[in-house]
């Protein structure tokens, strides 16, 4: 294994994640758990800080190990560690809610197959020091939760009327029973990236359109 | 359009009897008797449905189409009428809207509009408002019922979102002796009672807008055929792709399964077969092709109808036959 050399940490390291590289709406990884437990927000939220637990916890493990780890056997090694931590947050789940463990169903588990995570740990974490793999998991954490969370609220608010939990419109409301089902994902998922390329045309045009402008300024 | 005197450009120069304007508003006429007869049997609600659910189709063609008129072509507003004539009669108008909505921004825009979309658009947005809307779209109200010219059926002017009121008490009040809200096919399903032909040619049954009477749906769909318009198999493989094998169930077990003739004239058989199935962009071109689609739609709509938990399946077999169709042509 080959270290970088660079070790500067700049916002870019945690902001990767967030915005330019986001692993849901960007990088189109880990739809699995993005379509099947976005039905509320809660979910959402719970789905998403687990993943971020596991992300963060594997990534600074794999960035200590990385030299110990003969890469031949490096995948299953990453499995191995990032399985250890789905474990711990399986339980830690269910001591906190079981009702949450319930909704969630197979996904906590699920976690440990989720590209982003084993990505992660082979694109990254094996590659920089602990800090920046840190700082990196976290930021891909916070952009996994958020976007999960974009798609929750959508399916919440339209499917159920509510917004984690807490009635928005009364009982007159309509819920649009497909929103909370298996199509409801794939619409509100696809209604998001549409927005979001949307914006990144709109924004690549102005650049094109100011482009030299800009370069003299 | 003005036409050039001289026509400069590579063979072939056989010119097409028809283009897409002309087609689009021919299918526009054909489908006028059906939404006439529609509003005949349910009065002021079907039609303001009808001018809900074409204002939306148009508003969001044009929303999406900001700098090219699409809306000349006709093609969004038989998109408009045949989803109006797929929906129940007491139907909220937002709910329409919404169909509306979908249809043309999911169906059609988003594949690149007119001739791109792999699914008609107007079972696109039906197959949406069924799937979010399960009980609104399956609440039927009984044809020809009292005072339809003068009141609305109370479901129709729902306020946008919210749920629309019980109708059933209230289709028993108004309903005109011996006439059901509940659909040939669900009484069938349910109780095993087939409904007379003749009733399901006239329209005096239950069911969608467009599905009243199987002689106008017929009527229109053979001008269309003449005309050359749509594709003279396509509804014949469909419906000789249902008529066999409900046959087969039949007889294997009379008391359960409907017969044939049944199967052709109830629910949305055949505006599916004549008007949906034959969506130009949809289907196949080649008439090898054509008789599978048919077939294939045909016998799909029968499992659904037989075995399925809903009591109808000609939106889902044609989606499903759209689906087969190869797109690259």
């Amino acid at each position: 294994m080959t270290r970088k050399t660079d070790t500067q940490i700049t916002w870019k390291t945690f902001s990767e994640g967030l915005w330019a590289n986001n692993p849901v709406f960007v990088m189109l990884l880990g739809m699995c758990p993005t379509l099947a437990v976005t039905n509320s927000a809660i979910n959402a939220l719970a789905m998403g800080l687990a993943t971020t637990f596991v992300l963060l916890a594997s990534g600074l493990l794999v960035s200590l190990l990385a030299r110990y780890i003969p890469k031949q056997v490096r995948i299953a090694t990453y499995i191995v560690i990032i399985a250890t931590f789905v474990t711990m947050i399986d339980y830690i789940i269910q001591a906190i809610s079981l009702d949450l463990y319930n909704a969630l169903g197979a996904f906590i588990q699920l976690i440990v197959v989720n590209c982003i995570i084993l990505g992660r740990a082979e694109a990254y974490a094996s590659k920089h020091r602990p800090a920046k793999a840190v700082l990196n998991a976290l930021g891909m954490g916070a952009g996994f939760t958020l976007a999960l969370l974009c798609l929750g609220l959508v399916r919440e608010i339209l499917g159920s009327g509510s917004v984690f939990g807490v009635d928005l419109f009364g009982p007159a409301f309509q819920p649009w029973v497909i929103m909370t089902l298996p199509p409801g994902g794939f619409l509100v998922l696809g209604a998001w990236l549409l927005l979001f390329d949307w914006f990144r045309l709109r924004r690549q045009q102005k650049e094109t359109v100011t482009g030299g402008q800009s370069d003299v300024a | 359009m003005s036409k050039p005197t001289i026509e400069l450009r590579a063979t072939p120069h056989i010119h097409a009897p028809h283009d897409v304007v002309k087609i689009m508003r021919n299918v526009v006429f054909a489908s006028l008797p059906m939404a006439a007869w529609s509003i005949w049997s349910y009065g002021l609600s079907a039609l303001l449905l009808m001018l809900a659910v074409v204002a939306s189709c148009l508003l969001t063609e044009r929303l999406f189409n900001r700098h090219n008129n699409t809306l000349g072509d006709w093609s969004t507003s038989i998109t408009g009428i045949l989803l109006f004539l797929t929906l129940p009669p007491g139907f909220p108008a937002w709910m329409g809207m919404l169909a509306g909505f979908i249809a043309i921004g999911m169906g059609k825009v988003m594949f690149g509009g007119l001739g791109m979309n792999v699914f008609n658009p107007a079972l696109i947005g039906r197959a949406f408002v069924q799937a979010a809307f399960p009980v609104a779209i399956t609440t039927w109200i009984p044809a020809f019922f009292e005072g339809r010219f003068t009141r609305l059926i109370p479901s129709t002017l729902t306020p946008p979102f919210t749920i629309p009121p019980e109708t059933a008490a209230w289709s028993q009040q108004v309903a005109v002796d011996a006439f059901t809200g509940a659909t040939p096919l669900a009484v069938q399903k349910f109780d095993h009672v087939a409904a007379p032909a003749l009733h399901l040619l006239t329209g005096t049954t239950a069911g969608s807008l467009g599905e009243g009477s199987a002689l106008i749906i017929l009527a229109c769909g053979l001008y269309l055929a003449l005309r050359r318009i749509l594709d003279w198999r396509i509804p014949l493989a469909v419906m000789a792709g249902t008529w066999p094998s409900a046959e087969l169930f039949h007889w294997i077990d009379p008391g359960v399964y409907p017969d044939g003739l049944f199967m052709l004239l109830s629910g949305g058989l055949m505006p599916g077969a004549w008007f949906m199935a034959t969506d130009m962009v949809g289907s196949p071109v080649t008439p090898r092709g054509v008789v599978i689609y048919g077939l294939l739609i045909g016998i799909v709509t029968v499992v659904i109808r037989l075995f399925g938990g809903l009591t109808e399946g000609v939106m889902y077999a044609i989606l499903l036959g759209n689906a087969a169709t190869p797109p690259d042509r």
